[in-house]
């Protein structure tokens, strides 16, 4: 093959529902190196895909748990151990009084997990990426449907994917250069 | 399908003309990238940027002269500002409902308006953040506030609502500000793709940090902002609760009442809403945005405004009651001072602005008149104004001992403050309504989608 090499196949379509259906018959198809671009999150896309479920719950669960321990923690030490001050008596560690600079902190840090857990998880920013050459792509962000195949793709054979795709109803199939 | 059939008695549609993914998309977009800068919009940005100057002339005079220059002392010490920290950051609180609460209770018609209130919320907690910071005295040693590793080997007093205060208050701003952020990246990203100059690719590229619309990145982006907003929505409710134990920790009479955290909450969203309506008619008139922000949407904000001022009503009534029913003589005179004492014209105001004007608001014609309904929204943001200076002042200036009673008097540079404060939210808002979509695309061709399925079921 001469010129760039090629990263994949890009196949545009026109509403959501052809393109859940050719998600669909890619995917009994066999192959696994899949994605798609849609500018909107299509119900169903994600199971029609076989992504699996992920892990940023857990993630913000965790950070919410670290965010309220060392909230605490900061709280109970700064009053209790650095610099006790005995004020009539009371207790020093007058946990009532923490709780709410500890659940302030259960959020920001919580919140802040899933943000930037977000981004992180999804490699994001990114600034490069083999789709953004191929014209018709930036309608991803707009009005169209689009369904990409990895070259890497064990199934991946470029005139038969493509047939595949114009097949399946394609309004458009391109060739993505890496 | 509602659109065509709804008989005439049934709620109008959340999206009024017949529209496409592109048609929203063209809409919204064009009015950031192709729309020429209206005249309006340069008003009024120059209007914000007037105030702004006002601003900076009355903090360079607090900064160069010192607090003397309000009118606080003792033992009146807390003023416009904390009237205005308080009246600010209460509005801030509508934008999170609605982006936050209303999206867990699957409010769809949320997705019009959730953009520019969560814009809102930003701009005015900025506002609200610079009241507290000047009335410091000196605003330099601000961060002390904060637990910093430091050679005094000092904490802040983590037992003080003050402190909580900071906490709570730098929270609220850091999370309204991922979540409005989170949920314009899909947006950028449009425009990035949509914009004819260079810069305009360059500068929406930045922030669209390469989005690409990934269902991989989708899958993540909606639960990351469902959590968002599940966490959004216990913040919300303990920043003003946070800010009413400012008030109701202390021993005054007139502040110590456990009634002020849900009264507080329910005053910031009523002030909250207000502002939105009071953004929201001007802007769809200016952008023709009559299609996308609805009679739907007017009708179901002045509902809102109307629930939550009874719950204000409440609250008045319930410390008037309470003043009465706990037979303590300092908290009866407190009220009766409210009333009749020399700051009573702004506790009448209050009373007229929050819950009698509001009434207007059960009548039909007035939820539909979008005039009418502005002008309900611009006297309850004075009522609710009116009612922090009444909590703030009125509290302070006689407490236990006649002998240490006092009067405030707002100065020139206390009204300067205040209005120069509009400056930083004017100016933010023009920006914003100029150069960032102000309905979140995305969400709106979900709304289609999910119009469409509704139609096909």
């Amino acid at each position: 093959m001469t010129g760039p090499r090629m990263w994949g196949l890009v196949a545009e379509f026109e509403s959501p529902d052809a393109l859940l259906a050719a998600a669909h018959r890619v995917r009994e198809a066999g192959y696994r190196r899949i994605d798609a671009c849609v500018p909107f999150p299509v119900e169903g896309l994600t199971e029609a895909l076989g992504f699996r479920p992920t892990w940023l719950p857990l993630l913000v669960l965790t950070g919410a748990l670290l965010g309220a321990a060392g909230g605490f923690f900061m709280q109970w030490y700064a009053m209790g151990v650095w610099y006790p001050l005995n004020v009539g008596g009371r207790p020093l560690n007058s946990w009532p009084m923490f709780i709410p600079i500890t659940f302030e902190l259960a959020v920001l840090v919580g919140g802040l997990t899933a943000a930037l857990g977000m981004l992180a998880l999804n490699r994001l920013p990114m600034p490069y990426h083999p789709l953004f050459n191929v014209p018709r792509f930036a309608r991803a962000t707009q009005d169209r449907f689009f369904l990409a195949i990895d070259a890497r793709d064990a199934r991946f054979e470029r005139g038969a994917t493509a047939e595949l795709l114009h097949g399946l109803g394609a309004a458009e199939v391109s060739e993505v250069a890496r | 399908m509602t659109t065509a059939t709804a008989p005439p008695s049934g709620p109008p549609p959340v999206i009024g003309a017949p529209h496409t993914y592109t048609s929203v998309t063209d809409k919204i977009a064009g009015i950031v990238l192709t729309q020429r800068t209206g005249r309006g919009w340069l008003f009024g940005f120059m209007l914000g940027l007037a105030l702004l100057g006002l601003l900076a002339l009355a903090v360079t005079m607090l900064l160069y002269l010192g607090i003397g220059i309000w009118g606080v002392n003792v033992p009146v010490a807390w003023g416009f500002a904390i009237t205005n920290f308080v009246w600010w950051i209460g509005i801030g609180h509508a934008g999170t409902l609605i982006s936050a609460i209303l999206l867990l209770l699957r409010q769809e018609w949320r997705q019009s308006i959730n953009r520019f209130a969560e814009a809102m919320t930003i701009f005015a907690v900025m506002c609200a953040g610079l009241f507290p910071i000047l009335h410091l005295g000196r605003p330099q040693f601000f961060y002390w506030l904060t637990p910093y590793p430091n050679t005094m080997s000092l904490w802040p007093q983590f037992r003080s609502p003050l402190v909580w205060d900071v906490f709570a208050v730098s929270t609220y701003f850091t999370i309204s500000l991922m979540f409005w952020y989170v949920g314009l990246i899909p947006d950028l990203a449009t425009l990035r793709d949509r914009s004819q100059s260079r810069i305009g690719r360059v500068a929406y590229g930045v922030f669209a940090l390469g989005w690409r619309g990934s269902a991989r990145h989708w899958q993540r982006y909606e639960i990351a902002y469902l959590l968002l907003a599940g966490l959004a929505t216990p913040l919300v409710v303990s920043v003003h609760t946070v800010v009413s134990f400012d008030f109701s920790v202390a021993q005054l009479p007139g502040w110590h009442s456990t009634i002020f955290p849900p009264y507080f909450v329910a005053g910031a969203i009523f002030s909250g809403f207000a502002m939105v309506i009071v953004l929201a008619i001007p802007l769809r008139a200016a952008y023709g945005l009559q299609d996308l922000i609805t009679e739907r949407h007017l009708q179901n904000m002045a509902k809102i405004l109307l629930v939550t001022g009874l719950i204000v009503a409440y609250g008045y009534f319930m410390e008037g009651f309470m003043a009465w029913y706990s037979g303590n003589r300092f908290e009866r005179y407190v009220q009766l001072n409210r009333i009749v004492g020399p700051y009573g014209p702004a506790y009448l105001g209050c009373l007229l602005c929050n819950v009698a004007l509001p009434q207007l608001l059960w009548l039909q014609r007035v939820r539909r008149s979008a005039v009418a309904l502005f002008v309900v929204a611009v006297f309850v943001n004075i009522g609710m104004w009116l009612e922090r200076f009444v909590i703030v002042v009125e509290s302070l200036h006689r407490d236990f001992l006649p002998s240490s009673w006092g009067m405030y008097y707002p100065t020139v540079w206390d009204w300067a403050t205040l209005f120069g404060s509009f400056g930083i939210f004017l100016t933010f808002f023009f920006l914003f309504i100029r150069f960032i979509p102000m309905i979140s695309i995305a969400e709106m061709r979900m709304l289609l989608e999910e119009e469409r399925g509704e139609a096909a079921a």
